[in-house]
């Protein structure tokens, strides 16, 4: 027993003669207790500072409060893109841990919504479908409503979510709505593979048409990344948006096309429900998968240029409202 | 100029109170928005007689006006009471929040622990985290890769890489989380009372690991409450208080007019109103004061000389058995010792109404250096009924003047321990191996 509390003595005072251990306290001891009444053999060596990188190459970062308009900082986004993957890794890693079913989660939910609508949209209500068998022809737009409506959710309360990172380091804040986009692409490559095979049981060939899905797939994510933003920003000084958040996604499925079909709607009044992102994305999916219904028209620019300002002016409000964000949040 | 990796010039920092409570409803943007265009009437006649009265309630400067410069390579720290804008200015500068005025220039990679294990998911594994709190922290993958065997060394958690690290202990998790901060290869580090976790062996580890950062050329600037570890690790710092920079130098005396400065406690606290003294409707204190064996109230107290610590209390119901009992903490935050009244007079008899003042007297050479904070408190003991317990009623400081005669003797260098008795040590001479080898070398040496 005394021989340990020797030894721990000795340590806490004097690990500079210990191997294994760093210099404990350097700059006490050149004038401590120990060193000077043991050991005055010992010439403390005294580290000077080496610099390993000459100070023309250390980076300048300068702090101040910022005025009027700020740039997006895209070129600081691109250097922290392993952070942006290493998010979105871990979301898709967490997100079905401890689940009995795992991934096979991406499928269920649109399986079954799928199976429902076919039931009383497709069978009972008769609802048209554009010469398409119903059950196609919905899970074709819950594929990317099922994308954005994910996308939209975690990339709203990712600000939230990601409060303590937010709180107590610095990246670019763009980094975390952003992951939580990208996550939400595995489900949708899974809940994907179920749309082949159904295809196939159904004999339907896709056009050259399909060459356009990865077009569609990137609209339905920045529509989910741009409201995205507002929302996520909001949501850092507002909670309120948390709450509403569930309540606008459902009544945006319904009047997106998603269990009916856009020719539904009066031809004149068809650019008018493009405003409605959501149903230029999901006509333009269903179009370049199935290449049966109509190719979308105006409907679909009239939705482009929509997603384009809700994108850009969504940067610019997060960018603005950033910077509050440690302290509010 | 080409030395300095930190500056800061007039750094201000201004909150709106409530705001880093309190989240704003949808509701009350809303009412802004109506009530704005008449606000903006009013305030327009009030800003051309300057009174602000509104806003001025409603915000508070957590900083005022910091400036200072760190050189390359040198360890820095930061102290200062609770609250005094430590943390804000450590924000600042990791970017994570703009100051309101002022600006600060760092040359080098910013590293900032403000906490330990940022980001850390309790469902990942400990190989998991490592990477995603690497690459939040700024490193690249590669680097991570490169550093990952080294890290989980250092952590000692190799047998658990793979466990998620929801199932690791507490201590386990932090020295992970260090580990993999400690291994950040950036020119500036700014840290945050992270020493503060963990158990004594790794707190130790981490400040070798710090020191070593140091001697490698990097600039680390450090928050702390833990005095020692600031004069230990640091050979300059920084005190703030009232928002601005209240004194910079050595770390010695920096620390040391910190602890004159009182902590907010003072050597003699009264509550001259009995309604609002900590107590209740049994016993109420009144008074307690750090007093010399000669009775004079001081703050300061000659290491050799006994302390009394009085407490003056009113008992207000009468039959009562009470102790009183005090409570010793040193400005590490350990406690010392807690001491119980043991005066046979009223040990085990119920007390009348009326005042008491009790002292406890602590010997001299018995404590060590240092400033000791006092919490004072009333018990009855059976069953435990606790009447007060003021904690920081009073601070004291214990010096050594160095005379030789204390416990430390001539020597008058840092003294570690707590305590410090002065010990009866006993020699004898000239017993068996007086003429072995031995004793010639030492002779040799002296």
């Amino acid at each position: 027993m005394a021989e340990i509390d020797v030894a721990q003595f000795l340590a806490c005072v004097c690990c500079r003669f210990d191997s294994n251990i760093q210099p404990y306290l350097p700059r006490a001891l050149e004038n401590s207790y120990i060193s000077e009444m043991t050991f005055t053999e010992a010439t403390p060596s005294r580290a000077t500072p080496a610099p390993s990188v000459g100070q023309s190459a250390l980076p300048h970062t300068r702090i101040e409060p910022s005025k009027g308009w700020i740039s997006l900082g895209l070129r600081e986004l691109w250097q922290y893109r392993e952070l942006l993957f290493f998010l979105a890794w871990r979301d898709i890693k967490v997100r079905y841990k401890q689940t009995a079913l795992g991934a096979a989660w991406a499928v269920i939910q649109p399986l079954f919504t799928m199976l429902v609508f076919t039931l009383f949209f497709g069978r009972l209500a008769k609802v048209p479908s554009d010469g398409i068998p119903y059950p196609l022809f919905s899970y074709t737009a819950l594929l990317p409503w099922q994308l954005f409506a994910y996308a939209l959710t975690e990339s709203s309360n990712s600000v939230v979510a990601n409060e303590r990172l937010i709180t107590k380091v610095y990246f670019p804040r763009l980094v975390v709505p952003l992951a939580s986009i990208v996550a939400g692409l595995v489900d949708f490559v899974i809940a994907f593979a179920l749309v082949i095979a159904m295809m196939i049981w159904y004999g339907v060939r896709p056009t050259l048409a399909v060459l356009t899905l990865p077009f569609f797939v990137i609209l339905t994510m920045a529509t989910a990344f741009g409201v995205g933003l507002w929302l996520s920003a909001l949501n850092a000084q507002y909670r309120d948006v948390r709450y509403t958040l569930t309540f606008i996604v459902q009544l945006w499925l319904f009047a997106s096309p998603v269990a009916y079909s856009s020719t539904l709607v009066p031809a004149r009044w068809r650019p008018f429900y493009g405003l409605n992102p959501m149903a230029g994305v999901i006509e333009g999916f269903r179009w370049a998968l199935l290449g049966k219904s109509q190719a979308p028209g105006t409907m679909l620019w009239v939705s482009v240029v929509v997603v384009a300002l809700v994108l850009v002016g969504g940067l610019y409000y997060y960018r603005r409202m950033e910077k509050t964000f440690a302290d509010v949040v | 100029m080409t030395d300095i990796a930190i500056r800061c010039e007039g750094i201000a920092k201004q909150y709106r109170i409530g705001e880093r409570e309190r989240y704003r409803a949808l509701r009350d943007v809303i009412t802004d928005m109506v009530t704005a265009p008449f606000r903006r009437v009013r305030s327009a006649s009030q800003d051309s007689s300057h009174v602000n009265g509104n806003n001025k309630e409603t915000r508070f400067w957590a900083l005022k006006d910091v400036s200072f410069e760190i050189k390359r390579g040198e360890v820095a720290g930061i102290i200062g009471r609770n609250g005094v804008g430590k943390s804000t200015l450590l924000k600042i500068l990791s970017r994570i929040t703009e100051p309101t005025r002022g600006s600060a220039d760092l040359w080098g990679r910013v590293g900032s622990l403000l906490e330990v294990g940022t980001g850390f998911h309790p469902e990942l594994t400990g190989r998991d985290n490592i990477f995603l709190n690497g690459a939040i922290l700024g490193m690249r993958k590669t680097e991570i890769a490169r550093k990952f065997d080294e890290i989980v060394a250092f952590a000692e958690v190799e047998k658990f890489i793979d466990t998620p690290v929801k199932r690791y202990s507490s201590g386990m998790y932090m020295r992970l989380a260090f580990a993999v901060a400690a291994h950040l290869e950036l020119e500036i580090l700014l840290v945050d009372e992270v020493l503060a976790v963990g158990d004594a062996s790794f707190q130790k580890k981490c400040l070798n690991k710090m020191q070593s950062l140091s001697e490698h050329g990097r600039t680390v600037l450090l928050v702390s409450h833990n005095m020692s570890s600031v004069t230990r690790l640091c050979e300059r710092t920084i005190l703030l208080d009232d928002g601005s920079v209240a004194c910079d130098g050595r770390s010695q005396e920096v620390v040391s007019v910190y602890l004159q400065s009182g902590v907010g406690a003072s050597a003699q606290r009264q509550w001259d109103n009995i309604e609002k003294a900590p107590g209740n409707d049994v016993v109420r204190l009144r008074a307690v004061r750090v007093r010399t064996e000669t009775g004079e109230v001081t703050d300061t107290i000659d290491i050799r000389r006994p302390i009394g610590i009085e407490m003056e209390f009113d008992v207000l119901k009468p039959g009562c058995l009470l102790v009183p009992n005090l409570h010793f903490v040193n400005e590490e935050g350990v406690y010392l010792f807690a001491a119980s009244d043991h005066d046979p007079k009223w040990h085990r008899r119920p007390r009348p109404r009326g005042r008491f003042v009790s002292t406890a007297w602590i010997p001299g050479n018995f404590l060590s250096e240092g400033t000791l904070t006092v919490g004072a408190a009333v018990s009855t003991m059976d069953p435990v009924v606790v009447h007060f317990f003021e904690r920081d009623a009073i601070a004291f400081h214990v010096v050594d003047s160095l005379d030789g005669d204390s416990a430390r003797g001539d020597y008058a260098g840092p003294f570690p321990g707590v305590v410090r008795p002065l010990l009866k040590w006993t020699t004898e001479y000239g017993l068996g191996i007086a003429a072995s080898p031995l004793a010639g070398v030492e002779d040799g040496n002296r």
